[in-house]
């Protein structure tokens, strides 16, 4: 099938006269709203700038459907032109592997250590300093976004943190409106106690625990807040029977949730809703205690083919990704930030702005997908998913087995 | 050698040249693997197989995760109520069809229907009928019962029966078929004669009939027990494992931590340990079925 394809995909080039162009398939898993109109900029950009097409490989799903097909495929030999990952240790075993391709030459001739801000991200793409991804954009997770109607409506004035928040929730019951929103797979539940733990304790606390697997600062007092605070979101978000994190972002979207934890990529959900920052929702970086925001994101690795003609498109796509025009028409239908500072994003809206502004304050830390390896993380959705679905765990029980995850940890 | 007797290697030649292409393939790729499997999951394999090896720290890990006893304790209470259940919905489905009743075609497509829909279409039509905005629920308060209560799906203590109704409405329609095959093979002078005796049809089918279908009763339990180990994707259709990790299996334990998870000697371990439970019940069975056979 495949050699059919590819004796197929030779022709129609010779018949086009275009040998250099070639066919780049690239996979992601970008599906909702936000996401689809984002990668669709990609596309765009990358077959205006350049001669070669962008087939489009998306799978549907989320990062823990994708990533395994992904994978599969790169150690099953029949790896596609480029795919998208979280950069940090996902990859880290295929590059040991010598899977994916160097990138450094393009890295070199494109000035990226000069142009990415902040440095931390080209460090995740760096491996014994060789450069093996192009960072796309900035995501972070320390994000609570609230239903202005919601608010009005109870009579209430919009929460500016975490307390106010969880003060209004039994208001909002009794109303008949969802407290807060929660999508049931279980990556939501982890990172949503990441955020927790970002903010409420600290940024430093939680790369001492996941960075250092400090189990005592695990077990200790700061820790024993954090797992309060999650028993009291435990409450609020009891009742939100819906799956994917766009559907619960939707509940605050059609004003029947009051908020939910997501990361900044909810906000192309409002933005193809057509919902305006300020005035129909508002969004509480830091979950307005702590104003910091990571910098994972996404970013783009390029399997090895030993094929000139792909190895030509994927420097192409590699170098068209951080070009200044891609960053600010990707970014902004995505809703995340750009990796370089020197782009204009003047049609930047009140969220992406606060955002921006912490980054230039350099109140950033490591993305916790750079600190822990995708096994760990695991752990962490069993524990956080089940916390959050049964009320029987108390939060003792669930702290103690948090710490054991991080005595394990590698 | 010329007129002695045939060496024994060589009698049914053809059929034994025949067979070879199946032997390899079931010690390469069966038992070759099965070993391979038991192997690395003695490593701390992650992403990629490495000969690292760590001794008996994966099953430590695997039995001291909560994860792995739900999904144990789950698999336990399913394969027990389909096992049985199936068994008995499907004898007496096909007991019933046995009364030579009209339009008995029909509804054996009727009842057989389901078992062409694979499980993932099983799990997401059962997920929108269990639904409580939808679904079954809806229907009947719709109707007036507005206390009216049904939602299995979002209640972690019973999700594993929403899971149970889905998959018995899928696999009892095989079972009956099975089953109507084995009472269609009766001799129907053993009805006369039981008939004759005056004997209760009740009776003549517990005490006649089921016991000379026990070649059937088996075929049927080898069948209903290997879906149920294997019982992975209609989970994954139907709950997703939850709410929370209430409905998880672990098959779908296995997949989670090769695949997800990126941990090859987590995931080895586990599949091992369903190898090995697989082997426990197989193995007096297969004693007592086979070994007893050439004693008597």
């Amino acid at each position: 099938m495949n050699k059919l394809k590819s004796l197929l995909c030779g022709t129609a080039i010779c018949a086009a006269g275009a040998v250099s162009a070639a066919d780049l398939e690239v996979t992601h898993w970008w599906t909702s709203g936000g996401e689809a109109a984002a990668v669709a900029e990609f596309a765009r950009e990358f077959q205006e700038q350049t001669e070669h097409k962008w087939i489009d490989g998306a799978i549907a799903g989320g990062g823990g459907t994708a990533r395994p097909v992904m994978v599969s495929r790169i150690i099953g030999g029949d790896p596609m032109g480029a795919f998208q990952f979280n950069h940090g240790r996902q990859a880290e075993e295929l590059i040991e592997a010598g899977l994916l391709r160097d990138m450094t030459h393009v890295a070199e001739a494109e000035g990226w250590k000069d142009i990415v801000n902040p440095p931390s991200l080209l460090d995740a793409c760096t491996l014994d300093g060789k450069i093996y991804c192009a960072p796309v954009n900035i995501h972070s997770w320390q994000w609570l976004w609230l239903s202005n109607k919601v608010f009005e409506d109870a009579g209430l004035a919009v929460p500016t943190n975490w307390d106010e928040f969880v003060a209004a929730a039994p208001k909002l019951r009794e109303m008949g409106v969802q407290p807060m929103a929660l999508g049931g797979q279980s990556w939501q539940s982890s990172g949503a106690f990441n955020v927790l733990m970002a903010t409420l304790a600290g940024p430093e606390i939680l790369q001492k625990i996941y960075g250092d697997g400090d189990a005592d600062l695990a077990g200790g007092e700061e820790m024993a807040r954090v797992f309060k605070a999650a028993e009291d979101m435990r409450d609020m978000v009891q009742g939100s029977n819906v799956q994917d994190w766009n559907q619960a972002t939707n509940l605050v979207i059609t004003d029947k949730a009051g908020g939910q934890i997501m990361g900044d990529w909810a906000q192309g959900e409002f933005a193809v809703a057509g919902e305006v920052a300020g005035e129909d929702y508002t969004c509480l970086p830091g979950l307005g205690v702590h104003e910091v925001i990571s910098t994972g994101g996404d970013a783009f690795y390029f399997p090895v083919t030993n094929d000139p003609e792909i190895e030509a498109a994927q420097d192409a796509l590699a170098a068209t990704l951080l070009k200044p025009t891609t960053q600010v028409s990707f970014n902004l239908k995505k809703g995340s930030l750009p990796v370089r500072a020197d782009v204009d994003l003047a049609a930047a809206n009140d969220c992406m702005k606060k955002g921006l502004e912490i980054l230039a304050s350099g109140n950033i830390m490591p993305d916790v997908n750079m600190l822990n390896t995708e096994d760990t993380n695991n752990q962490l959705n069993d524990l956080f998913v089940q916390f959050f679905q049964d009320t029987s765990i108390s939060a003792a029980d669930a702290q103690a087995r948090f710490v054991s995850i991080v005595e394990d940890k590698d | 050698m010329a007129t002695g007797k045939p060496i024994r290697l060589f009698r049914n030649l053809s059929s034994k040249i025949a067979a070879i292409p199946m032997i390899l393939t079931v010690l390469f790729v069966f038992v070759g693997g099965t070993a391979w499997t038991v192997t690395y999951s003695f490593t701390s394999s992650k992403l990629l197989p490495k000969t690292k090896f760590v001794g008996l720290r994966q099953y430590e890990r695997l039995w001291e995760t909560e994860r792995w006893l739900v999904s144990i304790e789950n698999l336990m209470i399913y394969g027990l109520c389909s096992m049985v259940l199936s068994l008995l919905i499907g004898f007496i489905l096909a007991a019933l069809l046995d009364q030579k009743i009209r339009f008995e075609n029909t509804f054996r497509s009727i009842m057989l229907y389901p078992f062409a829909l694979s499980f993932i279409v099983t799990g997401l039509v059962w997920q929108w009928l269990l639904n409580p905005d939808f679904g079954i629920q809806k229907i009947i308060n719709g109707l007036g019962f507005t206390s009216f209560e049904f939602n299995p799906l979002y209640n972690s203590d019973i999700v594993i029966y929403g899971v149970l109704i889905a998959g018995l409405w899928q696999g009892s329609g095989l079972v009956m078929v099975l089953m109507l095959a084995g009472l269609r093979g009766i001799d129907q002078d053993i009805w006369k004669a039981s008939r004759v005796d005056g004997i209760p049809a009740w009776k003549t089918y517990l005490f006649i009939i089921i016991p000379m279908m026990r070649p059937v009763f088996i075929t049927t339990l080898v069948l209903i027990a290997s879906g149920i180990v294997k019982l992975y994707d209609l989970i994954v259709a139907q709950t997703g494992g939850g709410p929370g990790i209430a409905s998880e299996v672990p098959a779908k334990y296995v997949y989670d931590y090769m695949f997800q998870g990126q941990n090859l000697g987590q995931g080895f371990a586990a599949s091992t340990m369903m190898l090995l439970a697989v082997l426990i019940v197989i193995i007096p069975w297969a004693y007592l079925e086979f070994g007893g056979k050439k004693r008597g």
